[in-house]
């Protein structure tokens, strides 16, 4: 019955379905079933599945991001439970995901949130056009260990740079490790503003987040 | 004749335009600068100040195409009319705003320096393949402050062509206008006879940031061209359909010539963009995919069933290298794009998603435009009979033709003749010349062009001008000095 159950937690995941995961995870706290374990030996085997397909390019990124959203939305009804149970997921790490101020360019940022969601890591996405101080207020709000900043333009790349001189100002780093990524950033820029990380994909910036918080493969 | 390629028929082409009419009423764009909301506010657009939505009705935007232009003409150095956009005049110039150039000895992507963005310039100045310069690369030895209009200063110093250019802020388009009228005496005369054309980016979906649609009113306002860059990214910034990307597409430019036109009736614009498709395996905008040349093609079949001019990215590559990946599908992009009749066709040199630049694929892509171009002139007709009087005094022999005096005189009409680069050599002598792969051909091309460049010659009093104007800004934004630029020496 409970290995049943779990099998269709993966599957709900895997078939990127938001509904089902979330009526699952009502189950499973209606059958006392300990949210840990809803999550751990039900919905992230459908997580690490997708994202083993996506590695080997057999599943796409439609597939990775609806799986994404279906963990989401599992993770938000067990979490409360988890939290009254006094216990915390085991995550990877937590990170802080934004796009600098003055950009609005957000897929890439999104993907490699999704991806890092998948990989286990807890995300707080703040979205778009965020500037230095709510970035670096939001990672000491949730104790994160990295921060992660994108940025499209060449005009708003330079904003990478303010927060990590705020960080130093503030001496939060290492404590706080910085990834950055976007389109125009390449290793001479994430050399030059003195980075921790920086990927060109979304799949590389799971392994770089990885290493950061010393789990590296 | 010239061959058309039409991927959509006129009904197709109604029901696109209907479908952006309706979005752009809902959802609505969201317009984030405050001028462009009052001008469509007045206009009788609905405008909610908290969300910046706008409704926009399409009698506004009928009015607003009225009113643009149906053709102008860019003009070079010396004033004459070089580039036509309007109708099916097809034209390319470089890829623009790349940040990194591919060393050939090392095939490392190297960021961006002034010498690089020079190097391009002079290769692109001796293509004649090239009608335009673009602003090519962004140079990382000067500050960020002046990335836009430091690298217009420098094609103004190093070629008399045409400009396709962009502004990064609503302050450096004043600037970069300013310093185009250096050049053309006064802003009057550059409104009369513009040099250069500027991008202006919508951000998808349906967004005209306060930057993209601050550029449109200042170029409007100051008659210089613009040219509208929409990039629907199927599947992730836009429907993942073709269709669905080509009508996003439209409504982002409809909304952009509305608020163009309303700052000034009248003034060019151009109904283009950077559309792609969104790769679902490594989240990139694969711009030598088919599909996005598909797109580029579609949507300027709907520019042009409004009468507008057209400007279209295509023949970029994903490659990283200059290889097989990177000819055949910039050379596809080319092909389509000309048979499209696109007004101008950017992207030439580039390599990764438009974020690298090569003096030595702009050679090569000249070819693949040469061809292109020679495809474009269709099949034509020189003779009186087609083949019939050709044959007069023929003995079945092979090689009697070669011997006819039309032969000598017609070939060079009918045979687009290739340059060094494209080997058509025989395998003996193909390895007497070294063996060697295109590649390396382009390479010993750019060396040669590099080599012969001439710089042109420009009146030094507005050059001593431009430089000081530039050199303000340089200060204002904390250097002592310009970069040294190859002994110019500057009154």
């Amino acid at each position: 019955m409970t290995e049943e159950l779990f099998k269709q937690m993966a599957q709900s995941i895997i078939d990127g379905d938001s509904d089902l995961s979330v009526e699952l995870a009502k189950k499973a706290i209606e059958i006392n079933m300990h949210p840990l374990e809803a999550i751990t030996k039900g919905f992230v085997v459908g997580v690490n599945y997708i994202g083993d397909q996506f590695g080997l390019g057999e599943a796409f990124l439609p597939e990775l991001v609806m799986a994404g959203e279906a963990m989401k939305a599992a993770v938000a009804v067990l979490e409360p439970e988890l939290i009254k149970l006094g216990s915390a997921r085991e995550t990877m790490g937590r990170v802080v995901l934004a796009t600098v101020e003055g950009d609005i360019h957000e897929i890439g940022k999104t993907l490699v949130g999704t991806m890092l969601s998948a990989s286990g890591f807890e995300v707080t996405d703040l979205g778009v056009d965020q500037p230095a101080e709510k970035i670096i207020g939001k990672a000491l709000e949730i104790d994160a260990q990295i921060i992660g900043m994108s940025a499209l333009l060449t005009t708003t790349m330079v904003r990478q740079r303010e927060v990590i001189e705020e960080l130093d100002k503030e001496g939060l780093r290492p404590r706080i490790k910085v990834m950055v990524g976007g389109a125009p950033i390449t290793r001479d820029w994430f050399q030059k503003i003195k980075a921790d990380g920086y990927s060109e994909d979304a799949v590389g910036a799971v392994k770089v987040a990885k290493e950061l918080v010393g789990k590296g493969d | 004749m010239q061959p058309k390629l039409s991927l959509l028929d006129d009904a197709l082409i109604a029901r696109i335009l209907d479908e952006a009419y309706q979005l752009m009423l809902k959802p609505g764009i969201k317009v984030q600068n405050e001028e462009a909301r009052k001008l469509l506010a007045e206009a009788g657009a609905q405008v909610d100040e908290e969300t910046m939505i706008v409704r926009i009705p399409e009698q506004i935007v009928r009015q607003a195409l009225e009113t643009a232009p149906r053709q102008f003409h860019l003009f070079d150095y010396e004033d004459q009319p070089k580039v036509q956009y309007g109708g099916d005049a097809v034209h390319f110039d470089p890829g623009s705003s790349g940040i990194c150039v591919l060393i050939p000895e090392t095939l490392e992507h190297k960021t961006a320096v002034t010498e690089d963005l020079i190097r391009i310039i002079k290769v692109a100045e001796s293509l004649p393949q090239y009608d335009a310069q673009s602003t090519a690369v962004v140079c990382d030895d000067v500050p960020k402050e002046l990335h836009d209009l430091y690298r217009l200063y420098l094609v103004m110093l190093f070629s008399k062509k045409p400009i396709v250019t962009g502004a990064f802020t609503n302050t450096t388009v004043h600037h970069m206008i300013d310093m185009l009228a250096i050049f053309a005496g006064g802003r009057e005369n550059l409104r009369e006879h513009p040099r250069a054309i500027f991008d202006a980016c919508p951000s998808p979906p349906l967004i005209w940031s306060n930057f993209g649609a601050g550029n449109l009113i200042t170029l409007a306002r100051a008659g210089v061209p613009a040219e509208i860059v929409s990039m629907p990214l199927a599947g992730a910034a836009a429907p993942v359909t073709l269709l669905g990307a080509v009508t996003q597409h439209a409504a982002e430019c409809l909304s952009g010539i509305t608020i163009h036109q309303l700052a000034r009736a009248g003034s060019p614009i151009v109904w283009g963009g950077a559309a792609s498709t969104f790769d679902m395996r490594k989240g990139g905008t694969p711009f030598g995919s088919v599909e996005t040349a598909m797109i580029g093609s579609s949507y300027t079949q709907v520019g042009k069933s409004l009468g507008l001019p057209t400007h279209a990215y295509l023949g970029g590559t994903e490659s990283k290298i200059l290889d097989m990946q990177a000819g055949l599908e910039s050379g596809m992009g080319a092909m389509i794009g000309a048979l499209s009749g696109i007004n101008m066709i950017s992207g030439s040199g580039m390599i990764d998603s438009l974020l690298c630049h090569s003096p030595e694929k702009l050679v090569i892509d000249a070819e693949g435009i040469a061809m292109a171009k020679r495809m474009v002139q269709g099949m034509m007709i020189h003779t009186e009979t087609l083949a019939t009087g050709f044959y007069e005094g023929v003995n079945f022999k092979g090689g009697d033709f070669l011997k006819q005096r039309i032969t000598l005189q017609l070939f060079q009409k009918e045979q687009h003749m290739p340059g060094k680069v494209i080997d058509r050599d025989s395998m003996r002598g193909w390895k007497e010349s070294g063996s060697l792969d295109t590649f390396a051909r382009a390479r010993i091309r750019v060396t040669e062009i590099l080599a012969s460049y001439l710089r042109p010659e420009l009146d030094p009093v507005q050059v001593a001008e431009l430089h000081a104007f530039v050199l303000t800004l340089a200060k204002k934004a904390g250097m002592k000095n310009l970069p040294m630029i190859e002994n110019f020496e500057f009154a």
